[in-house]
């Protein structure tokens, strides 16, 4: 948990750094009575995997929601979208691909000053100067497997039983090595005479 | 306190780990995904040489795909938004699809070969209506070309590499409807062709590239004209008159336009009814399509017209394919039984004629699409794509149907499950038993090897394959852990499915509707689906069956009928006209003698009718109608009403119709919220335990109670979507009604929230999810309900002297104390359905199943969403396994039981319970299908495939050698003891 909140805080600053590089303008023009929104949907400081040499496969299959659903529209393929007509108003654009997660994007159209927009994360309420949307991590929707180690074998049930015999088989005999030899055969006389000592006895024994 | 330690313990290691999360060499063990397309509505072939051959289709889900032409395989799909219909496809410079949307407003292009979008361009269409999209041909400035789209009375001409707008024209007519535009070949100027409120034809010549108006000319029809119009040569068309039987034609030579009315009755004999034009598109040829036959009409120099081909009887017709500049072919498709007469024409001639047989599950042809080929022989070959009733698709050629496509399952609108047979009792060979013996040993071996990572890539394949063709999940038998069943689901086109949940595939379909197509039951549509018949003890020798209960018209008040099938072979066993409509079909938790469940039919006079209809089932209702309620919520009145059943109705004098009576209604003020959402919980829930233990052992019961109704409730102006309401004016009041006393046991109002808001009840809490406008975040919250009346039951001598009231019936006509919890909760995403698991026994805790508005679905486990929660838990919170208080639900991707799948415009999820108390399986749907288990505390009754048996049997052996050494050496130490 804390090695990932970690990783997201490394993310959020090379956002941060990207941002300050690519000046993007979110555009927004008056026509009729609504606005248009666009903006980008970066991905460039996440070809970790590797998806290859031009567009990504991926890119086109990345969605872009507004207000949940009410309109849809595609990223093209050099990451610019746009929705044209939209009411002044504060809006909801939602970003679905299935390769990272991004937060939704609070958009504000200001019905006073025409064109003014606003942008800010849900998630961190971080501010956007520029509508660049940027995945917050990657998804990794499969548990990776561990790679084989001594220590997991070790610590499977089997692994105990058997760490487990070998304390019985080799510690045990070096630790009666210590007791005392006469002792020891006062103990085993004792219990040649009683047999097995019983729990009962024990318990007995020590009331 | 050892035992509270030791479940603290438990709890905390199964937070560590996901409840649910699986290896990626585990995909497609449990699960299967099913990609659909939907009812295609348009289809473009692309059929060159090169390259692979295939058909860009869009449907009336939204979707527009790309089909291998082969094989029907999805080559790419994009599912577009709600509102975003498709109107027209095309392809452009040949590599380009481009799609008109949203009524003629957005024109997207798409890249063939992916189906990455390479261009989107919001046409800023004033009034949106029919439009319709023209690729120009030769026109070219450079290698671009254009696309013009034509709406209304403006023309936009849109460069197909990068969408711009090149030029635009608003001819700025009132009423003009712009219906077709020509290109002569070599030229310059185009042709559009509108008429103007269907009295005046108008041409207009219109410089290609600039969009300049040259010249235009308007003239007044002879006739009425309706909206249809055929091209059939660059100067002229044939229009069809709003009475539907009178032909214009339309010529337009050099800027003059000339219109001759022509009856249709004198072309076609016998003709009679409503006409139909086809569209075409030169060649002089135009079809005419009239109830009872098709007719293809030449045009012959001035005027004249002559009747070259017919085919009688009415079938399904084709658009145009234009073959050469001389012949353009037509298909046309009839149905008859359980065959399919396929008949292409060649200028009206008959060029070929095919009979094919086909499943007669299928119905009736809808559309079709013609497209050709040429023979080695240079001859030309067809092939056609057929839309069926039931949505399927199917490829036909050289008189065989190549594949098809079950798209109908793209449009579910209801699902059951249902058990599948018993397995028979048989002898198995020894030989057999040795084989799979040593399949065993050599899969167990190969499980190891992969274990200890020392597989190579073959057996990491031979591992998956293995694995994936397991037959014991595919047996068309009942298993002892419950995991193979049938999902019987309802199409919107009415067809009813078994998909085995092996593997997914279809066990039986039947297409229902057209038995029952008659006098009495016009247009016939299924409405909704029940399980009839579940194998019970008494009916262990009876086939489960299934009720299908739909309507014979539109209107709710149209009579109803119902359907019995028998859910192992989808046989029909009964059918039935009623004599009453349908309203709402209410299962009861009773059951007749021979085991079949009870249903009341509500109609829309509030009548309650009784199936089935039997003496015992008679006498089973009348002894429980006392207890029975009906609630009914009116979304379009703000109103919630409650009913009681009496004898006797209004309607008729049957035993078995029932009369109601309104107990109670609760309204809502109108001026101030509008219902939104309702949800009570499954009525076959079932519940483990009503106590819950306290960190201070301290006792909570459950307030279990089958009648709670959650209702929310919106005030007016933010009923719309999110964006369309400021946060002072928005509000949104959850209830719980109890729906047998109309009580309202919890209302809370949360201000500045709106919907759309998705809940799930179960056991004694309520999760609803909605959009907080202050915060502008999703948010979801938790109302824990419980009984504060049982709350002394804690004292153990009141239990020792039976003074406790925990044996006393709990009922809805008392009004108990209840006392309720909540919590509130941030989530990161819009959601589209909402579920919760349900297990065999209730024990499993339960994890909600979220559909996000990226088609996935989440599995969230519930103690996430739970009121107890403080931001600093004391010692003994945490060790009862509950965590600290965080504003925001994690997401946690290896909880997505979809993984990396995505389940299409996904619309609903339901989880029905396995055998096995620790599994549930989740099926969701939308256009895509996705199944799979999951164990929401982890498969704790039964070891996991993960389980090495090979490493046991290891262990066993070493440690029995351990043993022997041992013994040995013990031995050797004796006798060198004794000797010394």
């Amino acid at each position: 948990m804390e090695r990932s909140s970690a990783l997201i805080g490394l993310i959020f600053l090379l956002i941060s750094i990207s941002c300050l590089i690519n000046p993007i303008s979110a555009a927004a023009s008056g026509s009729g009575e609504g606005y248009s929104i666009a903006g980008r949907v970066k991905l460039d400081n996440f070809v970790t995997k590797g998806f290859g040499l031009g567009h990504s496969p991926k890119l086109s299959e990345t969605k872009v929601i507004l207000n949940g659903g009410q309109r849809t529209t595609f990223v093209r393929p050099d990451g610019y979208f746009s929705f044209h007509d939209v009411p002044a108003g504060t809006h909801l654009i939602e970003v679905s691909s299935i390769s990272y997660l991004f937060s939704p994007v609070r958009v504000d159209i200001s019905a006073r000053n025409p064109g003014k927009i606003q942008a800010a994360l849900t998630e961190n309420r971080r501010a956007l100067n520029e509508l660049v949307l940027e995945p917050m991590k990657d998804e990794q929707y499969y548990e990776i497997r561990e790679p084989f180690s001594m220590l997991s074998l070790v610590k499977s049930p089997m692994g105990l039983m058997i760490g487990f015999m070998v304390l019985v088989m080799f510690v045990f005999p070096k630790m009666m090595d210590g007791v005392d030899p006469e002792e020891m055969r006062q103990a085993q006389e004792q219990m040649r005479e009683h047999g097995i000592p019983s729990i009962s006895n024990l318990v007995a024994g020590r009331s | 306190m050892e035992a509270r330690f030791l479940l603290g313990f438990l709890l905390l290691l199964s937070l560590s780990s996901f409840a649910f999360a699986i290896y990626e060499d585990q995909v497609g063990l449990a699960d299967w995904h099913k990609r659909y397309i939907g009812k295609v509505k348009h289809a473009v072939f692309h059929t060159q040489k090169t390259g692979r051959r295939r058909v860009v289709v869009s449907t009336e889900e939204n979707a527009i795909a790309s089909l291998d032409l082969r094989t029907g395989d999805i080559l790419w799909r994009h599912v577009l938004g709600k509102n975003d219909a498709v109107d027209q496809i095309g392809l452009s410079l040949g590599k380009y699809v481009l799609t008109l949307s949203s009524q003629g407003s957005v024109l997207r292009a798409w890249n063939l070969p992916d189906g990455q979008m390479v261009w989107e361009t919001d046409l800023q269409i004033s009034n949106p209506s029919n439009s319709f999209l023209h690729v120009l041909g030769n026109v070219k400035s450079g290698r671009d070309s254009l696309s013009l789209v034509c709406n209304g009375g403006s023309i936009r001409a849109v460069s197909s590499i990068d969408g711009l707008v090149v030029w635009k024209k608003d001819l700025s007519v009132d009423g003009l409807k712009l219906k077709h535009v020509f290109q002569p070949p070599e030229s310059d100027t185009i042709y559009a062709i509108g008429f103007i409120d269907s009295s005046l034809i108008a041409l207009y010549h219109i410089n290609a590239k600039t969009g300049e108006l040259l010249k235009h000319a308007t003239q007044a029809s002879s006739v009425d004209l309706s909206s249809e119009i055929s091209a059939i040569s660059s100067d002229s068309l044939v229009a069809l008159d709003t009475s539907r039987s009178n032909l214009l034609l339309i010529k337009f030579m050099a800027g003059t336009i000339t219109n001759h009315k022509l009856p249709l009755s004198d072309i076609v004999q016998d003709f009679s009814g409503l006409a139909e034009l086809i569209p075409t598109k030169s060649n002089d040829i135009f079809v005419v399509k009239t109830p009872s036959n098709v007719a293809f009409i030449k045009v012959k120099g001035d005027n004249e017209i002559e009747l070259i081909g017919k085919a009688d009887e009415a079938g399904i017709v084709s658009d145009s394919l234009i073959l050469s500049e001389e012949e353009q072919a037509f298909a046309v498709v009839h149905h008859s039984n359980n065959a399919i007469s396929f008949q292409v024409r060649i200028n009206g001639r008959e060029a070929l004629t095919e009979g094919i047989k086909i499943e007669d599950h299928r119905g009736h042809v809808k559309r079709v699409f013609l497209n050709n080929y040429v023979r080695t022989d240079k001859s030309h070959g067809f092939r056609a794509l057929i839309v069926m009733e039931d949505e399927s698709l199917l490829l036909m050629q050289q008189g065989e149907v190549v594949w098809s496509r079950e798209d109908g399952l793209a449009s579910i609108s209801d699902a059951v499950v249902a058990e599948l047979p018993v397995e028979k009792e048989g002898g198995v060979s020894v030989v057999e038993v040795e084989h799979t013996l040593l399949e065993w040993l050599k899969g167990h071996m190969l499980k190891l090897k992969g274990t200890l990572m020392l597989s190579t890539p073959d057996d990491m394949a031979a591992i998956q394959a293995m694995h994936l063709k397991s037959t014991e999940r595919n047996k068309m038998t009942r298993d002892h852990n419950g995991f193979r069943k049938l999902i019987i689901v309802l199409t919107q086109s009415g067809k009813v499915y078994a998909l085995h949940t092996g593997d997914g595939r279809i066990v039986w379909a039947h297409l229902l509707t057209p038995l029952l197509q008659s006098e009495s039951c016009p247009s016939p549509s299924v409405l909704t689906l029940r399980n009839w018949r579940v194998p019970h003890r008494k009916a262990l020798q009876e086939n489960p069956s299934i009720l299908l209960v739909g309507r014979c018209g539109a209107g709710p008040e149209s009579h109803g009928f119902l359907f019995i099938v028998d859910s192992y072979s989808g046989k029909v066993l009964e059918t039935q006209i009623l004599d009453h409509s349908i309203a709402e079909v209410v299962p009861l938790p009773l059951a007749d003698s021979s085991e079949q469940k009870l249903h009341l039919v509500i109609d829309d006079k509030l009548n309650a009718h009784l199936y089935p209809r039997g003496s015992d089932a008679l006498e089973v209702f009348v002894r429980e109608m006392a207890n029975m309620y009906y609630y009914k919520v009116e979304n379009a009145k703000e109103v919630i009403k409650g009913y009681a059943f009496k004898k006797g109705c209004s309607t008729g004098s049957s035993a078995y119709c029932f009369g109601t009576r309104e107990l109670w209604s609760v309204v809502f003020p109108s001026d101030s919220e509008r219902i939104v959402a309702t949800a009570r919980r499954k009525i076959n829930e079932v519940v483990h335990t009503q106590a819950k233990i306290m960190t201070n052992q301290d006792v909570m019961y459950k307030y279990i109670s089958k009648n709670i109704l959650f209702v929310a409730t919106v005030s007016p102006k933010a009923a719309g979507g999110i964006g369309s309401a400021a946060p002072d004016e928005a509000w949104l009041v959850a209830y719980l009604i109890d729906t047998v006393t109309g009580r309202i046991l919890h209302r809370v109002t949360h201000q500045g929230a709106q919907g759309p808001v998705h809940a799930v009840v179960s056991e004694n809490w309520v999760v609803y999810h909605y959009f907080n406008l202050r915060a502008h975040r999703y948010e979801m919250t938790v109302i824990e309900i419980y009984d504060q009346s049982r709350a002394d039951n804690k004292d153990v001598m009141k239990l020792v002297l039976g003074k406790h009231n925990l044996t006393a019936p709990i009922t809805s006509y008392s009004r108990p104390e209840i006392a309720t919890k909540s919590q509130s909760y941030f989530f990161t995403h819009s959601v589209k359905a909402i579920a919760v698991t349900t297990t065999a026994r209730g024990i499993t805790s339960k994890q909600i199943l979220i559909g996000t508005i990226g088609d996935q679905v989440l599995a969230l486990d519930k103690w996430y969403l739970d009121p107890r929660q403080t931001a600093n838990p004391s010692q003994e919170e945490k060790e009862e396994g509950i965590i600290p208080l965080t504003d925001t639900l994690p997401i946690i991707p290896q909880s997505y039981v979809t993984h990396t799948r995505q389940v299409g415009d996904l619309r609903g999820i339901m989880s029905f319970p396995a055998n096995l108390e620790s599994t549930t399986h989740v099926f969701s749907y939308g256009i895509d299908l996705f199944y799979t288990r999951i164990a929401p505390s982890r498969t704790y009754d039964s070891l996991t495939d993960e389980f090495s048996y090979v490493l046991l049997l290891i262990t066993v052996v070493v440690l029995i050698v351990a043993i022997l050494v041992t013994w040995a050496m013990s031995q050797k130490k004796d006798l060198q003891e004794k000797w010394r």
